[in-house]
């Protein structure tokens, strides 16, 4: 597919899928559109001779002419060639660190199995931690920002741990000139002071999980007695933001599930505690789960997205703008085409450690012993696997190749993929619709900013 | 033109002259833990 076109708060919006380039159009280019490539202008107008001019047809057809010739419309895809002669090495210079098989909380969504991976509950040791740093920096070859993120289970169950961890990272950091950022997930109720200084001064970002409304947290994001989280994370989650000074990261980040397929209300909610950087992310769950996502929630699942659009429009021309993760794309940069081509990374560039120093693509595929890829002390022992994940990406997904989406997304969540399809190459075709709209979304945005 | 206004000049293409240093963040270690998304990230070399 080389261009896509849809509708959005009242404008035409047409994509050119390789170049990038998009263009707010006409009506009359719109319907255009439908025949320019199968069909000569002869047969052009005659179709649409009842709707518009013969003139007007002319110029539009004139002026898509010009972008096509420009290479700003129906261009062609010029990067195949770039990932499939890519034999070079790759380096892991980013880290999910699993510094707690254990939770305080079992929300009833959670991927890792109440935090354990449906393994034994353990924390991880500062000599596991240690390790990783060390594995990491061996890893990384020439790339200079390393990541590690502290996540579990809850982290904060073993903060020792993270802070040896961050001790460590820092004294080899001066000595091999890396530059290390760190980002902790918590669930936030095990924050006080001491440990949201430590988290301000020492994270780069950190991610604090609410799902919105009191009565949507509370019914899924539950502690072992059964009782909800909302009136001691708000105000622990409140008081961590404040202390993020200008310019460091943080994100208030939730989960919606089919108990509230109106989530627009929950990130309503969060923007309007004043959350300046908010995340709500469809649950992934198999069909059959009570919570999960199915197509006939699509419909619905949409309608938010366009609200939220608007709405965030709105509050940016009133000065009361917030940013909205995934629609966080800017249109006029973001990541080069040798990164979208090449995925998110997963298994080459990026792996997930568990408490005992085993390694495995991601955080998502933590306790599957197919993917173990080997262990920090030992090494990497299945190197067909980092193969397999490198050339997992669009140009080996066929149907990445028909969609349109393919720079945006770059082939989507390989765990996702794999869960629902069993192979890493298929999408998982629900996420991909939702990643669709919401492309749709983040683009109208910035289109009808610019626009005004 | 009069009927196409063009808001983006195909930034995807023109990003082929950088060079690919992959020092950019991998997107699960910003917000998202499920759904990923590339083209929201940075680019580290702009």
């Amino acid at each position: 597919m080389k261009l896509h076109k849809f509708k959005q708060m009242g404008m035409n919006i047409v994509i050119d899928v390789n170049s990038g380039a998009i263009h707010i159009v006409d009506d009359i280019v719109y319907d255009v559109l439908d025949y320019y490539k199968y069909k000569d202008l002869s047969e052009i107008l005659l179709n649409l001779k009842d709707k518009y001019t013969e003139e007007q047809i002319e110029e539009a057809y004139n002026e898509i002419k010009q972008l096509e010739e420009e290479g700003l419309l129906y261009t062609e895809d010029p990067y195949k060639n770039i990932i499939l002669n890519d034999n070079g090495p790759s380096y892991i210079k980013a880290m999910c660190l699993n510094i707690a098989h254990d939770c305080n909380l079992k929300c009833k969504y959670c991927f890792a199995s109440e935090g354990d991976y449906k393994g034994e509950r353990k924390l991880m040791s500062p000599e596991v931690g240690k390790r990783a740093v060390d594995f990491v920096i061996e890893n990384a070859g020439p790339r200079k920002n390393v990541e590690i993120d502290l996540f579990g289970g809850e982290p904060l169950m073993n903060f020792n741990t993270v802070k040896e961890i961050v001790e460590y990272a820092r004294k080899r950091e001066k000595e091999t000139g890396k530059n290390i950022r760190f980002t902790i997930t918590t669930n936030a109720t095990l924050l006080n002071d001491e440990k949201m200084e430590f988290i301000d001064e020492n994270m780069g970002n950190v991610v604090l999980s609410i799902d919105g409304r009191k009565e949507v947290n509370d019914k899924i994001r539950i502690r072992y007695d059964g009782t909800g989280t909302f009136d001691d994370i708000l105000p622990k989650i409140k008081a961590m933001v404040e202390k993020r000074k200008e310019g460091k990261q943080y994100y208030v980040r939730g989960t919606f599930t089919r108990e509230n397929l109106d989530f627009y209300n929950d990130v309503m909610m969060l923007a309007d505690e004043g959350f300046k950087e908010i995340s709500i992310e469809p649950v992934v769950l198999e069909d059959k789960h009570p919570l999960s996502l199915r197509e006939e929630d699509l419909d619905t699942i949409f309608e938010q997205y366009d609200k939220l659009a608007e709405e965030i429009v709105n509050r940016e021309k009133q000065g009361k703008g917030f940013k909205f993760y995934h629609f966080n794309i800017d249109v006029n940069g973001g990541p080069c085409v040798y990164k979208r081509i090449s995925g998110c990374g997963a298994g080459y560039e990026y792996v997930a450690v568990t408490p005992d120093g085993d390694i495995y693509p991601c955080h998502q595929f933590v306790g599957n012993e197919e993917f173990k890829l080997g262990n920090v002390f030992d090494g990497i022992s299945n190197d067909e696997l980092i193969k397999t994940f490198k050339n997992g990406h669009i140009y080996n997904k066929p149907k990445c190749m028909e969609c349109w989406a393919r720079f945006y997304c770059s082939g989507g969540c390989q765990a996702n993929n794999y869960s629902f399809n069993k192979d890493i190459h298929i999408p998982y075709e629900l996420g991909c619709k939702m990643m669709k709209k919401r492309v749709e979304c983040a683009i109208a945005i910035k289109a009808k900013l610019m626009e005004e | 033109m009069k009927h196409i206004k063009t808001i983006n000049m195909g930034a995807l293409k023109n990003s082929i002259a950088k060079p690919g240093c992959k020092e950019c963040a991998n997107s699960c270690q910003s917000a998202c833990k499920t759904s990923c998304t590339v083209a929201n990230l940075e680019c580290e070399n702009r």
